[in-house]
């Protein structure tokens, strides 16, 4: 946009950007195993589908131990904290500021990489719907060996789960194309530096920290 | 570009990043590794399953100190059965005690109802030849091991004799023979004899032949009963059989049918044949009737899922993907077409599989090859419809039907046989009825329905009403021979899959690519579909409005 000036914040450190691919890679595979397994459609096998699964299921529970206590120890949960304050001009604003060139109510910094709305939505993947998938997939992988656990509504949770993760991917991917080009977001996410608007006083210290010329 | 530059973090923080990332990945290793470990021992060792079974047949060489041919008692000139028997409990002088305590002899066994004995000579019927009249049918009793019907002594030889000798034709040969002095003659006796004493003195353990002569045949001919027992098992390839391939393990029946005291384990009827499903290293004197005994519960390679199913599916499931797979088997039995004439005459016709598909004295028959079994939850109990059970004519009567469910820890998915029949009823009693089949007065001779009706009930001391009329029944054999090589055992996909699964018809448990909430999948497909409409709708949005710019 015309008449403002850009700057490039570096939002995304190595590791979080490491993280955020690796649990992509491995949720979007056990989305095409887990809905192989739920009987949807037929491409590598039931029985490949179920150890791909397992497999790739165990590393992830393993490796988000490791993502919860990064999260802790660095202070990034602060991130997920849910806010109602500029929420409502958040959500007004992809409901009509967007169509009509209004700016982003809420500008992105390195203490607040998520607007509300995105806090609000990572909350609940984060600490609902993920917790929860791996929960009901441990009891799935183990219920032979818990004795009196029932599978049907450990299935239950876990397939209506996965179906609303994929309707979360399907949002996500797509609000990646609002950033100010169709691809800074996901550029962003790559390189970690994210070109933002410099409509907000952004503190020296904050841009060169990180700026080694 | 300057962006890139700063990509370029100073070698402390990429090495704190790195480590992290390593870290990361080690840990999250670990974590799994044992399951990953497992994998890759399981893919060196072998499965614990065949290594157990290995072990248990490792000394298979059965040896004895006693040579039969060289028994004094055994070198004279026999004339009749019994002499025979005399001749053996001579030595084994509690042989006979024991084998007539036995249900190969008597034919019964007490049922769980008052006053019932099951058994092809108590009250149990199937729909085959229905009831065997208590010893009466004297078609039936070809199969019983004694050498005169139910009199006299124990036929050892029924399942001791290696030679299958023509011994009921030779004594009356011998007995018509006697006393003649013509030299001719003489010199055949003294063959005859010979032939006998050489029989007599080929002793064995039972082998396949011995046990099959009757058990291949059972229901009047070569697979007509069990569809996984029939005469191609006496010398079956490992395709066939893994257990009893001559180029296999080349079992007898009796390496799992271990027996006490001539009492042979495997009887099914109201009680299961093992009442607890051991390992030989849980208990070492354990009956070899179950395939865990050999096998243990987790006899597949470590970690792998198949051993999470042996609590609730039975090995057989999988391990025999067809039953019949040699000969034909008998599917079902019509006897309400029986007694139709061709020129007066009884007659017969052959299907294409080479056996009868109509028989006058028997009614219509299917044959199969290569069936897929079907499959119940079944603890190793049936359920008997007798004859001094009421039935339900309207219904198919479920003649015999395993008994189990998914909450039984005892029942297992197991595969079956279910052989129809359509067979006679007592319509005023509403009771199957157990018609006399064979000799002068039975129904293959005189073609007479009702009167073979009230002279087989009488065998029974069963009343009947003097009205009869045709009910469809069904009867299950449970499948457990023919076990084929691993590599032949079921693909997950024949039981996990929404269409045509072959557990389709077993409720109450929740199978993964079987089975799915209709609510789940609409409330996913509502989730999925809205999103995708929701986002192109707004990019559309998107498009048309410019983002709202002015060019």
């Amino acid at each position: 946009m015309a008449g403002k000036t850009m700057t490039n914040v570096y939002l995304y450190t190595r590791f979080e950007r490491l993280w955020h691919w690796c649990q992509a890679l491995m949720v979007i595979f056990l989305m095409i195993t887990g809905f192989e397994v739920h009987g949807l459609y037929t491409l590598m096998g039931f029985d490949t589908a179920v150890e791909l699964h397992n497999f790739i299921g165990l590393f992830w529970l393993g490796s988000f131990a490791f993502f919860a206590f990064w999260l802790i120890i660095t202070g990034e949960w602060k991130q997920y904290i849910p806010t109602t304050r500029k929420l409502f001009d958040v959500a007004r604003y992809y409901a009509w500021g967007i169509f009509h060139g209004q700016d982003h109510p809420v500008q992105k910094t390195p203490g607040a990489k998520h607007n509300p709305l995105q806090r609000l939505a990572y909350l609940g993947i984060s600490a609902m719907l993920l917790p929860v998938q791996m929960v009901t997939g441990l009891l799935y992988y183990l219920y032979n060996s818990l004795g009196g656990v029932s599978l049907a509504p450990i299935a239950f949770i876990h397939t209506l789960a996965a179906f609303l993760l994929v309707n979360f991917l399907i949002i996500h991917l797509y609000m990646t194309t609002t950033g100010h080009s169709l691809f800074s977001h996901i550029k962003g996410m790559i390189t970690g530096w994210e070109e933002i608007y410099d409509t907000t006083k952004i503190q020296e210290w904050e841009t060169k920290a990180t700026r080694k010329t | 570009m300057e962006k890139y530059l700063n990509l370029k973090l100073t070698g402390q923080s990429a090495a704190a990043t790195f480590l992290w990332t390593a870290v990361l990945f080690v840990a999250a290793l670990m974590l799994i590794r044992p399951c990953a470990a497992s994998v890759a021992n399981a893919a060196q060792q072998e499965a614990l399953g065949i290594k157990l079974a290995k072990q248990a047949v490792r000394e298979d060489k059965h040896w004895t100190t006693v040579d039969h041919s060289k028994i004094e008692m055994l070198n004279q000139d026999f004339t009749s059965g019994d002499q025979i028997t005399q001749a053996c409990l001579s030595c084994h002088t509690d042989a006979s005690m024991q084998f007539k305590e036995t249900i190969h002899w008597t034919w019964k066994v007490p049922s769980e109802k008052q006053g019932i004995m099951n058994g092809k000579a108590g009250h149990a019927v199937n729909n085959f030849c229905i009831s065997g009249n208590a010893m009466e049918d004297k078609g039936c009793v070809s199969c019983h091991a004694g050498w005169n019907d139910i009199q006299g002594e124990v036929n050892c030889l029924a399942c001791h004799g290696k030679e299958k000798f023509p011994f009921k034709e030779t004594f009356a040969d011998l007995a018509a023979f006697e006393g003649d002095d013509d030299p001719d003659l003489v010199e055949i006796v003294d063959d005859l004899h010979n032939g006998i004493q050489q029989a007599v003195q080929n002793i064995t353990l039972p082998q396949r032949n011995n046990c099959g002569e009757c058990h291949f045949k059972g229901g009047g001919g070569d697979g007509v009963k069990h569809g996984d027992l029939d005469t191609s098992l006496a010398r079956p390839n490992r395709m066939l059989d893994v257990h009893m391939a001559e180029d296999g393990a080349d079992f007898a029946c009796t390496r799992c049918h271990t027996t006490v005291k001539h009492h042979i384990a495997g009887r099914l009827y109201t009680r299961p044949a093992a009442a607890e499903r051991k390992s030989l290293i849980e208990d070492d004197m354990a009956s070899k009737i179950t395939c865990e005994s050999c096998h243990s519960a987790t006899p597949h390679k470590a970690s792998t899922k198949m051993n999470d199913h042996t609590d609730k599916v039975a090995c057989q499931s999988c391990h025999i993907p067809e039953f019949a797979r040699v000969n034909p088997t008998k599917m079902s039995w019509d006897w309400s077409t029986a007694g139709k004439m061709k020129d007066g005459k009884p007659y017969e016709e052959k299907g294409d599989l080479g056996k009868p598909v109509y028989k006058s004295i028997k009614g219509d028959f299917t044959w199969a090859k290569n069936v897929m079994p079907q499959y119940y939850w079944y603890n190793g109990s049936f359920d008997n419809i007798g004859i001094k059970d009421k039935i339900d004519p309207q219904q198919i009567v479920e003649v015999s039907h395993p008994l189990g469910s998914p909450n039984d820890p005892d029942a297992r998915i197991h595969p079956f046989k279910i052989h129809s029949g359509k067979q006679p009823y007592d319509k005023i009693n509403q009771q199957l009825v157990a018609p006399l089949l064979s000799g002068p007065k039975g129904f293959w001779t005189t073609f007479d329905m009702n009167d073979a009706i009230i002279r087989g009930n009488q065998t029974l001391d069963v009343p009947y009403s003097g009205e009869f009329d045709y009910v469809e029944t069904t009867y299950a054999f449970p499948i457990t021979h023919m076990v084929a090589p691993a590599e032949k055992s079921l693909d997950c996909i024949q039981c996990h899959t929404r269409d045509n699964s072959r557990l389709a018809g077993i409720t109450g448990i929740y199978m993964p690519g079987r089975d799915k909430f209709a609510i789940v999948d609409t409330i996913g497909l509502i989730a999925v579909l809205g999103a995708l409409a929701g986002v192109t709708l707004h990019g559309l949005g998107r498009f048309f409005t410019r983002n709202g710019r002015e060019e």
